[in-house]
């Protein structure tokens, strides 16, 4: 490739992918409501809230460097701040059943009084992965924890959260967690129409995170992040604080994880610890891995795909669905750490040049350029 | 008194989860989140052991060397097939390992009881030893024992055997060791066969505490390596001391709330440990800008 | 700010107990080309490190009326001091352009770099007409021959608007030609700005050093213009006229030191 080409083409690619998102969007929210069943409709809107999970994993680990292995916390922050008020408006002026169950005089614990309140709600949705994953995340970059030591760390927090939340039973709902809502901001769920609805805001939403990660993506801050991931300590010389940087990458892929967990609430119906804990973070790095971490399309596609390996593969062939989870984690990584969206380049790759005789562990490609694929 | 017994038990499994984890992360960078699946491997080694010798007596300490070289060899093969390739991408290692532990996990989901197998105790671990009026389980005795016996093994070998001072000249300087004819390469295997053995005997240890599960893995590998990461890389000393912290404190936050409450606590200990003293937790690099 | 001056007092860097650093005093001052030479582990290195916040160090370095140590690395970036690297440290993922827009970027608001860059900064422009990189303004930063790299260093200097430039070592490697480009563009530079320059290439220096300081085993041996430090014989004796044989000992010390 020239030089002229490749300027060429670093100006045009934003807006081609930028028509991707178009494409996306109408496949999304205009031909799947027409040709799915309600049932898979669902399933879709299920997938789309991993989706949003995962494109900011995307933006966190494939630009940011950071391995955020425990994404569940930030996707329990949002599902567990909607499926209180949606238990609330289900219950009415009651408690909550699963709360007198044991004593039937049980009071509403205190943390539960706020949530009655709608704009409270999406404001916690909001504001909690915000100031829980911007304390965290001052702390630990501040002090320059990283790599593994951060990964760990990450998934300890969604372990402990996870354990927590089981032990609670009273004030969360234990291990068999929040259910069977009725309502969603005073929409019957059961309606067909309203339930199209809750799944359009998904599609909605994962549309709109993915603009906003090519905004990112493709402004100065997106080149700073990349800069920070491959050499922090050199952005230091420059005159920038990389911890900043990456608390901005890691609070807004916490917002993300947030809002694709408080959409799974109303689209699947239920929220249990086992859906926020180190496996389900796990599962949401899976699919990132799989589409290609850096990639803008390739962690939300990536993750429907395990989404949609987890919620068919997982419930009919439930013995060999954690053999191709774990084998996905090692051709992938081991084989293609780019993921499925770096083939194209590699493929061209191949083709301009012979192959070597020991084909070297894929060189990192140049994905500034790369994402707009 | 009760909770720091316990604790100090508690703190010796997992040093001696986190002993290989250690020897591992810290010699070669690489972390590897199999190793709870390898101390699986050993409590289940122990079971298997069990089947063929029934007198638990004699069965548990056949189980130990059996335990260290069953989990080892797995370790083996995973440095052998997957690991090598991987040195320069710490990060990716850790979610390649990741892979590993779910299939070995669902392996043995598969192979045993889903419930789990019991291991039957030694009829001279029933007892207690009464220390200031309390009543101490000699399991956890053992425990204890069994982990200052590993320790002292552990650092005579890096100390006084050529194969240790091997080790210790790759960690310091890979280029150099090899210039100066050591074989990395056979380092690197024979690090990982220990440190995934040592998990194998830690599992031992755990199979005569808790159940012997296909799940028992994942409860030890995240306070595993927290230990690692709060008593600093390769310090065999800072290992013992964080173990013993974590272990004691995990005691008493469960003796005054509950035990998964404990785990959140010992989660902000660590935190909070960390902006208090980070420099043995990670090694700041003055001069290279990498 | 144009005018104001790096004061280094009694610099001191101790590692575990080995002295790299040992009282090192000297200033340089806008419009001369300042160089710092010495043999190797002589502690030019750690010098700057400790100036730009790398390393600890006790003493001073004043910018002006700004005291540089004891800030963070980034904040003294930011009062205007620069540097480069022994081994060139660009992004090599990076275009030229990406590389010195991040560099430009100290100056931008938050929120403007949430934007998307629009056509090439004037002061990005200037810095790759002086460094003569114009035309490799799309090319990887990575695949830049190493000459190049070290142009590239500067330039981000250059549109980080840095007032202090030190530069450690940056033509080791360099062809004849690409030496002299090189001096006469830190001339250039030097007209407005502090320019320190570690280097022991003696050549390069004779030609475009205004000032010099030599340092030895962390002391300062010799300070002053280069035909007064060349008719030092302290100078002579430990560093030109024996410069085989320091030349060997600072071989054992680097060995040493990287393995
Ligand atoms: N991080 C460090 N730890 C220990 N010693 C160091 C460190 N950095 C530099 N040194 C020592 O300080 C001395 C000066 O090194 P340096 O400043 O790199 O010399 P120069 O740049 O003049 O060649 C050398 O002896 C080197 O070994
Ligand atoms: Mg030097």
């Amino acid at each position: 490739m020239t030089k002229n080409q490749e300027s060429g083409m670093t100006k045009m690619k934003p807006w081609i992918s930028l028509g991707g998102i178009g494409v996306l969007a109408v496949l999304l929210l205009a031909v799947a409501p027409l040709v799915l069943s309600d049932h898979w409709l669902n399933n879709l809107g299920k997938y789309s809230c991993w989706a949003i999970a995962a494109v900011g994993i995307g933006l966190a680990w494939g630009r940011g460097g950071m391995l955020v292995m425990g994404q569940g916390v930030f996707f329990a922050l949002g599902a567990y701040s909607m499926a209180m008020h949606l238990t609330l408006e289900t219950a009415g002026d009651r408690v909550p059943g699963f709360m007198v169950l044991y004593d039937p005089l049980a009071p509403l614990p205190m943390f539960w009084e706020p949530f009655r309140s709608t704009g409270f709600t999406l404001l916690a949705i909001v504001l909690l992965p915000v100031v829980v994953a911007g304390a965290l995340g001052y702390a630990l970059f501040k002090r320059r924890v990283k790599g593994a030591y951060f990964a760990i760390l990450t998934q300890a927090l969604a372990v402990a959260l996870a354990t927590l939340i089981s032990s609670t039973i009273r004030e969360t709902g234990g291990d068999t967690g929040l259910s069977d809502f009725k309502y969603f901001f005073g929409f019957v769920l059961n309606d067909p129409a309203n339930r199209l609805m809750v799944y359009l805001i998904a599609a909605g939403l994962l549309i709109v995170c993915l603009l906003a990660v090519w905004q990112f993506y493709r402004s100065r801050f997106g080149e700073l992040l990349v800069a920070t991931r491959d050499a922090e300590e050199r952005v230091r010389f420059l005159g920038y604080d990389p911890a900043n940087v990456k608390l901005v990458a890691f609070v807004v892929s916490a917002l993300m994880a947030s809002i694709g967990g408080a959409m799974f609430v109303p689209i699947v119906g239920i929220i249990t610890p086992a859906e926020i804990g180190a496996a389900a973070s796990i599962l949401m790095i899976a699919g990132v891995a799989l589409g290609g971490r850096a990639s803008l399309f390739g962690p939300a596609l990536g993750a429907m795909a395990v989404g949609w390996g987890q919620s068919s593969l997982g419930s009919t062939w439930p013995d060999g669905w954690p053999y191709v989870l774990g084998l996905l984690f090692i051709v992938v990584i081991l084989f293609l750490p780019y993921g499925l969206s770096s083939l194209p380049a590699r493929f061209a790759a191949l083709r301009r040049r012979p192959p070597k005789e020991q084909p070297a562990p894929a060189p990192a490609p140049a994905e500034l350029e790369e994402v707009h694929s | 008194m009760a909770p720091l017994l316990n604790g100090s038990a508690q703190g010796a499994l997992l040093l001696l989860a986190a002993l290989g984890l250690s020897l591992t992360f810290g010699q070669m960078g690489v972390i590897n989140m199999a190793h709870g699946e390898f101390l699986m491997i050993g409590a289940f080694s122990a079971y298997l052991v069990q089947q063929v010798i029934s007198a638990s007596d004699l069965s548990i300490p056949v189980a130990l060397p059996v335990a260290f070289v069953v989990a080892g060899l797995f370790g083996l093969v995973l440095e052998v097939t997957i690991i090598r390739w991987m040195y320069r991408r710490p990060l990716d290692t850790l979610l390649v390992t990741v892979g590993v532990g779910l299939i070995l996990q669902q392996a043995a989901l598969q192979i045993f009881p889903s419930q789990g197998v019991p291991v039957e105790k030694p009829s001279w671990l029933d007892g207690q030893l009464t220390v200031l009026g309390y009543g101490w389980p000699l399991r956890q005795v053992f425990t204890i024992l069994l982990a200052s016996v590993c320790v002292a093994v552990l650092s005579a070998w890096l100390k006084y055997t050529s194969f240790g001072r091997r080790i210790r000249a790759t960690v310091h300087n890979r280029d150099l060791a090899e210039t100066a004819g050591i074989s990395t390469r056979t380092v690197d295997r024979l690090t990982f066969f220990v440190g995934s053995g040592l998990a194998g005997v830690a599992g031992v240890a755990a199979s005569l505490i808790g159940g012997t599960n296909s799940q028992m893995g994942a409860q030890y590998i995240i306070p595993a390596f927290l230990v690692v990461a709060a008593g600093g890389i390769g310090q065999l000393k800072g290992t013992i001391i964080a173990a013993w912290a974590v272990g004691v404190a995990l005691a008493f936050f469960a003796y005054w709330t509950t035990g998964s409450l404990a785990q959140v606590l010992a989660f902000i200990l660590v935190i909070v440990f960390l902006q208090l003293r980070p420099q043995g937790l990670f090694t700041v690099r003055t001069r290279s800008l990498v | 700010m144009t005018g104001a001056s790096l004061v280094v007092t009694d610099l001191r860097v101790e590692f575990s107990g080995f002295v790299a650093v040992g009282g090192v005093s000297f200033d340089a001052h806008p419009g001369e080309v300042r160089f710092l030479i010495g043999p190797n582990g002589a502690g030019k290195t750690t010098c700057i490190d400790a100036i730009t916040g790398l390393t600890k160090a006790t003493g001073s370095a004043r910018h002006g009326d700004q005291e540089l140590l004891g800030r963070p690395v980034h904040k003294i970036v930011r009062l205007g001091v620069g540097r480069t690297f022994q081994t060139a440290s660009v992004f090599d993922e990076l275009t030229v352009l990406q590389n010195l827009d991040i560099a430009a970027g100290r100056h931008r608001s938050s929120f403007s770099l949430l934007r998307a860059r629009r056509g090439v900064d004037p002061s990005i422009e200037h810095a790759l007409e002086e460094t003569g990189l114009t035309g490799e303004l799309t090319t990887p930063a990575g695949i830049l021959s190493h000459g190049q790299k070290q142009w590239l260093e500067i330039a981000m200097l250059l549109v980080q608007d840095a007032k202090v430039l030190l530069l450690d070592e940056p033509v080791a490697g360099m062809s004849q030609d690409e030496r002299t480009a090189t001096g006469e563009l830190l001339q250039r530079i030097a007209a407005k700005r502090i320019v320190l320059v570690v280097e022991h290439d003696m050549d390069f220096m004779r030609r475009f050093a205004t000032r010099v300081t030599v340092l030895h085993q962390g002391q300062v041996l010799s300070q002053g213009t280069v035909a007064e430090v060349q008719a030092d014989p302290k100078v002579q004796e430990v560093y030109l006229g024996t410069a085989g044989a320091a030349t060997t000992a600072a071989m054992a010390v680097v060995l040493e030191k990287e393995g």
